[in-house]
């Protein structure tokens, strides 16, 4: 009786450490957060609990369109990291040869360097008389009022640079379990190379796109760094203003509900995404 | 034989990665018929797979010509060579299930949907998968993925299949039953097989010829009982199976048998198969199994020689003898264990061992 007491308790001990931790990493922050957005007052008579529900709604209303450009931002950079990171890791992961590490370190070389500076220097290439605009201004190639900083291109563009080895390397891990010798299975079984490619390599990498997707469309939908040093008005994140309700206006639970509001909607748009691509219905679409 | 599949002469692969190095393929002339079943025999490195990566098309020849039913191949890509091959590791399309597998090649041929079914049914009935269709083969056994590759390939009737060590992966028990269902698939489909092996007994086993390959280069070529019974040079009589090698010079040429050695008691003659004169060394070989070890002097009319029992070796159906002779070889004599009771010779005992003359063979040439 004790004995099966106890081998029934122990996978619930087993999952305890790992159970811990979610409570009081992302369980508890979760519920202040919550607790935080349903309250209302100021910084100077103090917050107080008051199920306040309409905040979300007030803060959806006045903030919607941040939130819709956040997205499609998030996904024309996801979409660009895939057109430009898909082709790289599949160099590097068949024609890479013995370089293959001095490769993957050249993609990783940039982040030694933090991500601040990284766009900051963005910002000196790109600014309005810098070093590529100042000379084609003067060469009279565009005109003086060209500019590319505050417009929705700078901000994608930096996106698109900070968040590139999160694609390239995803995707290579998956193009490099690839066996070799399935390619010329292929061959052997009548497929042209890009047969080969559509029909064997594309479905297997996958996973690893899957992988990339995630890493990329997050954090890039919530950031707000990119948007800050070479945006402008009308490129605002709702990263952005996240940060400007909750540092300069202390309107803690709008902040708290659009932080909220943020996280629900990656997590729905995850899980959809999730359902729709689930990797083994992916391969069946490829055999068929 | 119904006229000629492949057809591969003069062939010649040479990577030329380094100075030096020897070719892969130094140079290959094969005729394999239609409908044979053909092995490329040899060691790691003897170039056997790369000839088969040739005739596949993964691999393109420095020199020489391949030729699939008279048709130059050379230079055609692996895609539009009516050849499949059965890859070593398998590669099968993890993402596949067993029926997606086997109909790939159908489908990239733009079989009709309804014939492509049959066909890959009919094919899955053959190798003995029928209810599997829809597995993945990392659910499948080695056996089972094995006959997935075989599948995948016979499927497409090709012209030629080509086997890379189809069996290597597999444990002894179930690579010898799967040598027994290879042949039984060949003589149903009636295609060429052209399998390399470094397993000398499966060749014999499946074989209709092999070719025996040592250094990029085709060291015999022959039925499996050729092979092993009159193995041309040195290499093969080692390769395959045990064998004895003696090497004696010529004492006098008794019309085509020589003598190579008669003193008062031994004699040691063989069929000499090229012109030899008194004072040439020639090489022969001896099949174990073909020495009869007795304690008397045999019957004149045999080779035989005088020796003592340095080593048995109880093999289970046979024992085996390692006898010095007087002339100082080690040769190597099997005897069916036909009672149950032991050997009565013994380490350390004198043994006359004796052949009949027709038994040894002289090889084609001595190598130093």
């Amino acid at each position: 009786m004790i004995r099966r007491l106890r081998s029934a308790l122990v996978p619930y001990a087993l999952a305890l450490p790992a159970g811990l931790w979610l409570a009081i990493f992302f369980v508890a922050p979760m519920i202040v957060m919550l607790s935080v957005a349903l309250e209302t007052g100021n910084l100077i008579s103090g917050f107080t609990l008051t199920w306040h529900f309409a905040t979300f709604w007030q803060a959806i209303d006045l903030y919607h369109v941040q939130f819709i450009r956040s997205f499609v931002y998030g996904l024309v950079t996801t979409v660009l990291t895939i057109v430009i990171g898909y082709p790289v890791a599949y160099w590097i992961a068949f024609r890479g040869g013995r370089r293959k590490s001095t490769y993957l370190l050249l993609i990783l070389l940039p982040f030694f360097v933090s991500f601040v500076i990284r766009t900051v220097s963005w910002q000196f290439l790109l600014a309005d008389n810098g070093i590529l605009l100042g000379h084609l201004k003067a060469w009279h190639l565009v005109s003086q009022n060209f500019h590319v900083l505050a417009t929705s291109f700078a901000v994608v563009l930096g996106l698109t640079y900070n968040f590139l080895p999160f694609m390239i390397l995803p995707i290579y891990v998956g193009l490099e379990r690839v066996d070799e010798s399935l390619l010329d299975a292929a061959a052997d079984l009548y497929s042209s190379k890009r047969e080969a490619f559509l029909r064997v390599v594309l479905p297997l990498s996958v996973p690893g796109v899957f992988a990339g997707v995630l890493l990329t469309f997050v954090p890039a939908v919530s950031d707000y760094v990119n948007a800050q040093i070479l945006g402008g008005t009308s490129t605002t994140m709702i990263g952005n203003i996240i940060e400007t309700v909750y540092l300069e206006n202390n309107q803690y639970p709008t902040a708290a509900a659009l932080s909220f509001v943020l996280l629900a909607a990656l997590l729905i748009g995850i899980f959809a995404y999730a359902r729709a691509l689930g990797t083994e219905d992916v391969f069946e679409a490829a055999a068929a | 034989m119904l006229g000629t599949a492949i057809e591969l002469v003069g062939v010649a692969k040479d990577y030329g990665a380094r100075a030096g190095d020897a070719p892969a393929v130094e140079r290959v002339d094969l005729a394999i018929g239609a409908g044979e079943f053909f092995s490329l025999l040899g060691p790691s490195g003897c170039g056997k797979t790369t000839t088969l990566r040739m005739i596949a098309g993964f691999e393109e020849p420095t020199s020489g010509r391949i030729l699939l039913y008279g048709k130059d191949v050379v230079g055609v890509p692996p895609h539009h060579r009516d050849v499949n091959l059965v890859f070593q590791s398998y590669a099968l399309f993890p993402h596949m299930n067993v029926y997606d597998n086997v109909a790939f090649g159908l489908r990239r041929r733009h079989v009709a949907k309804d014939e492509i079914d049959a066909r890959v049914r009919r094919i899955l009935h053959l190798v003995g998968l029928e209810g599997k269709e829809r597995s993945r083969p990392r659910e499948l056994s080695g056996g089972q993925q094995q006959r997935v590759a075989l599948a995948r390939a016979v499927v497409n009737e090709p012209r030629a299949l080509l086997l890379d060590e189809p069996l290597g992966a597999l444990d002894l028990k179930l690579r010898q039953a799967m040598q027994l269902e290879l042949k039984r698939i060949q003589r149903e489909v009636g295609i060429t097989f052209v399998y390399v092996t470094h397993d000398q007994g499966e060749a014999l086993t499946m074989s209709d010829r092999i070719a025996v390959m040592n250094h990029g280069r085709v060291e015999q070529l022959g039925t499996p009982r050729e092979i092993y019974e009159t193995p041309a040079t040195r290499f093969v009589a080692g390769f395959i199976g045990t064998s004895n090698l003696l090497t004696a010079k010529v004492e006098r040429v008794d019309g085509r048998v020589a003598v190579l050695g008669s003193s008062a008691d031994e004699r040691l003659v063989v069929v000499a198969r090229r012109a030899v004169e008194p004072g040439d060394v020639v090489e022969l070989t001896v099949r174990p199994e073909k020495i009869t070890l007795s304690a008397e002097r045999p019957e004149p009319g045999s080779c035989a020689l005088r020796g003592r029992v340095t080593d048995v070796v109880y093999l289970g159906t046979s024992t085996s003898f390692t006898v010095r002779t007087s002339a100082g070889a080690d040769i190597v004599a099997h005897r069916q264990n036909l009672s149950t009771s032991p050997a009565a010779i013994g380490e350390g005992s004198d043994v006359w061992i004796s052949w009949d003359d027709d038994h040894s063979y002289a090889l084609d040439r001595v190598e130093p």
